[in-house]
């Protein structure tokens, strides 16, 4: 049971790229941010691609516009030669771009104009993930070609499970290059007679209950995406491939209840299981007391004795506080001991929790403070 | 309908709503959406399959049952049901075109889900309706307006056809009296936030909401007066001392201190709390308030909570 060294971590010139996954609700994004601004402040190049941020948070990074581009934050200290910049994702915007970038430009209209592409590209459940996966390729590969950055905090989406966003790339390439779309090729390139019988009932089905327009908009865009199914695949694999680089950084990001940790768990198994570098797990929201040796239960049993003698109700009100709080600081190290015992060679860390949300610079130097300290 | 960001505990909501019910001797279906067998966890039962099944009896002879809705199983049994297509149905299946649809289509999906939910409302049994109501655990706030507005989104898809007069009748009943959508939240930034957007947004589509759910409420110790001393760090210390040495606790400068600062990271958290009921009051609409339940959600815990909504 080792503790997570994160300033080593962030100073360490060949961390390029970090990643903070975790279950959603935990502060992944908060913790993300908090970091970056710690690197950039101690000297990094950082950009922050961040998910889907509370809106206070994104204000405070001078997120206020959803453009898809890295922006600048104001008020950051550069004294040590850093700097950082934030963004927002916008998946369909970066599908957008995917389809706008290896299309011919008459293809990549038909594209963007068909209704499947447009319900693809705004809501299929893989898509976010996808997109952010492809967006960290591109900032990545914008890094190393200007060396603007040299170091790429990415969020992950707030996918329920952990799987997804380790899947969703796959899922989508697989979509895409599936049976069915082959099917549905088949026919503008040769013969329907070389169908089989069981592909031309699910046609005429299709047909039955959808509408003919409907299979011909779904044909339509197997035709246009077909140049793009390979180039698919290819991008997913390569980011699986950067993300399996020495040079990457994975951070869980949990909270001592017990959903959180089962996620982290099975987060922390994955990841190993998958070859991916995972470099801790930050405990947030840590409920702390520095009167540890007032237990719950003395606690409890003062504040009821004064009550009882119709004594400072006031004191009672406080001590109850503190029994409450006791409570959950014996419940959450029982919690997250029982975590580090299952996972005796990932390294974490616990960060207290705050009485109030972060939502400006000051508060992600003090995060920033709290997850190094 | 019950929704509400992730985390905030609206499949528990959903579940004591049809308890509550099912205590008034209604017959009800519960059902859920996500593929995520959050009924069958909560329930302590095995996974739920895509079939209705008894899991609660109320005391007033209610009765709760639980269906877990699978879009491509809801395809099949769409078309054997309307096309008789039992063979081609699975021949749609082993080329692969029933996930494709329901994948690469969204609102397509939606459409087979809540068509579920709109059969199983109106579907008759010995004569009359078979249940009595139905509760469904929707999908997260973020995706409520889409996933209802399934009308919208199929619209684009599909411009006429049977999908789409389907689509129409479900629409119809979203909209009517028979359907109230429950937003549960916590008194946070991000939930409240959510739910005041999507109170806009289920509004300007046409759809009615019954009651926003507080969940996890806690009520402080403190009254109004002290916790406005503990977040200024103005709570007299001398009245602490005296009453930590009157239950027996030695009341040393820094155990005071202590409690006192732990009074105001309560105080500061209150506050809080407030502001965010007060953005929600200014909705105007009712709101339901829920206790925290400290140990967790089991069986009994449901029922009590249950008891809460119905009072």
């Amino acid at each position: 049971m080792t503790a997570l060294d994160l300033d080593a971590l962030i100073d360490d010139p060949t961390t390029r790229i970090i990643v903070t996954c975790g279950a959603g609700g935990v502060g992944k994004t908060t913790t993300a941010a908090a970091l970056g601004l710690r690197a950039a402040e101690r000297g990094r190049k950082v950009v922050v691609l961040t998910i889907d941020p509370a809106r206070r948070l994104a204000q405070s990074l001078g997120l206020t516009e959803l453009d898809n581009t890295p922006r600048a934050v104001k008020d950051v200290d550069g004294a040590n030669g850093g700097s950082l910049d934030a963004m927002m994702l916008d998946m369909k915007r970066t599908f957008d771009e995917v389809v706008l970038a290896h299309a011919t430009p008459e293809k990549a209209e038909q594209i963007l104009a068909n209704p499947f592409y447009v319900a693809l590209s705004s809501s299929f459940a893989g898509t976010q993930e996808y997109m952010a996966m492809e967006k960290l390729g591109q900032l990545h590969k914008q890094a190393e070609k200007t060396g603007e950055w040299d170091l790429i905090v990415v969020d992950t989406p707030p996918s329920r499970s952990a799987l997804d966003f380790l899947d969703a790339p796959e899922r989508l390439a697989s979509l895409l290059e599936g049976r069915f779309l082959r099917l549905l090729l088949a026919p503008a390139r040769g013969p329907l007679r070389l169908m089989s019988a069981g592909v031309n009932l699910a046609m005429s089905v299709m047909n039955k209950v959808l509408g003919a327009q409907v299979l011909t908009d779904v044909q339509t865009f197997a035709a246009a995406f077909d140049t793009l199914f390979g180039g698919f695949r290819e991008r997913a694999e390569k980011t699986v491939a950067l993300l399996r680089e020495p040079h990457t950084a994975f951070l869980v990001v949990a909270a001592p209840q017990n959903d959180a940790l089962r996620e982290a768990s099975y987060f922390a198994d994955r990841l190993r299981e998958e070859r991916m570098p995972l470099a801790g797990v930050v405990l947030n929201r840590v409920t702390t007391t520095h009167a540890p040796d007032l237990s719950a239960e003395r606690s409890l049993a003062a504040a009821e004795k004064l009550t009882d003698s119709d004594k400072s109700a006031l004191t009672a009100a406080v001590l109850l506080l503190h029994a409450d709080r006791m409570q959950q600081v014996v419940g959450e190290a029982k919690r997250a001991d029982r975590f580090r015992r299952g996972h005796r060679s990932v390294p974490t860390v616990d960060v207290p929790a705050l009485p109030d949300d972060v939502h400006d610079l000051a508060g992600l130097r003090q995060i920033g403070d709290l997850l190094t300290a | 309908m019950v929704t509400g960001k992730g985390g905030t505990g609206k499949t528990t909501v959903a579940a004591a709503m049809a308890l509550s019910l099912a205590d008034q001797g209604k017959r009800v279906l519960l059902v859920e959406v996500e593929g995520r067998q959050g009924l069958a966890q909560l329930f302590d039962v095995p996974p739920l399959p895509y079939v209705e099944r008894k899991i609660a009896v109320g005391p007033g002879g209610g009765e709760v049952f639980a269906l877990a809705v699978d879009a491509e199983a809801a395809l099949l049994e769409y078309l054997d049901m309307f096309y008789h297509l039992g063979r081609a149905g699975k021949a749609l299946d082993k080329v692969g075109a029933v996930d494709f649809v329901t994948t690469i289509a969204p609102g397509l999906r939606d459409v087979l889900l809540t068509g579920k939910v709109y059969e199983a409302t109106r579907r008759k049994a010995h004569g009359r309706l078979a249940y009595d109501a139905v509760v469904l655990d929707a999908p997260p706030t973020g995706r409520i307006g889409p996933f209802l507005n399934v009308n919208h989104e199929v619209a684009g898809l599909a411009k006429v056809g049977p999908i789409r007069n389907q689509a129409d009748a479900i629409m119809g009943m979203l909209r009517s009296d028979v359907t109230r959508i429950h937003l549960v939240t916590l008194l946070e930034e991000m939930p409240v936030q959510e739910t005041l957007d999507a109170v806009e947004q289920l509004e300007t589509l046409d759809l009615r909401i019954g009651s926003i759910v507080v969940n996890m409420v806690r009520h402080s110790p403190l009254d109004d007066e002290s916790l406005a001393l503990a977040v200024k760090e103005k709570l007299p210390t001398a009245e602490l001392t005296k009453g930590l040495r009157a239950a027996g606790i030695s009341a040393s400068k820094q155990m005071v201190s202590t409690l006192a600062a732990e009074a105001r990271d309560h105080a500061v958290r209150i506050g809080l709390e407030r502001e965010n009921r007060d953005r929600i009051d200014a909705l105007g609409k009712e709101v339901t308030e829920l206790g925290l339940v400290p140990d967790g959600i089991d069986h009994g815990a449901l029922f009590d909570l249950a008891e809460d909504l119905r009072s």
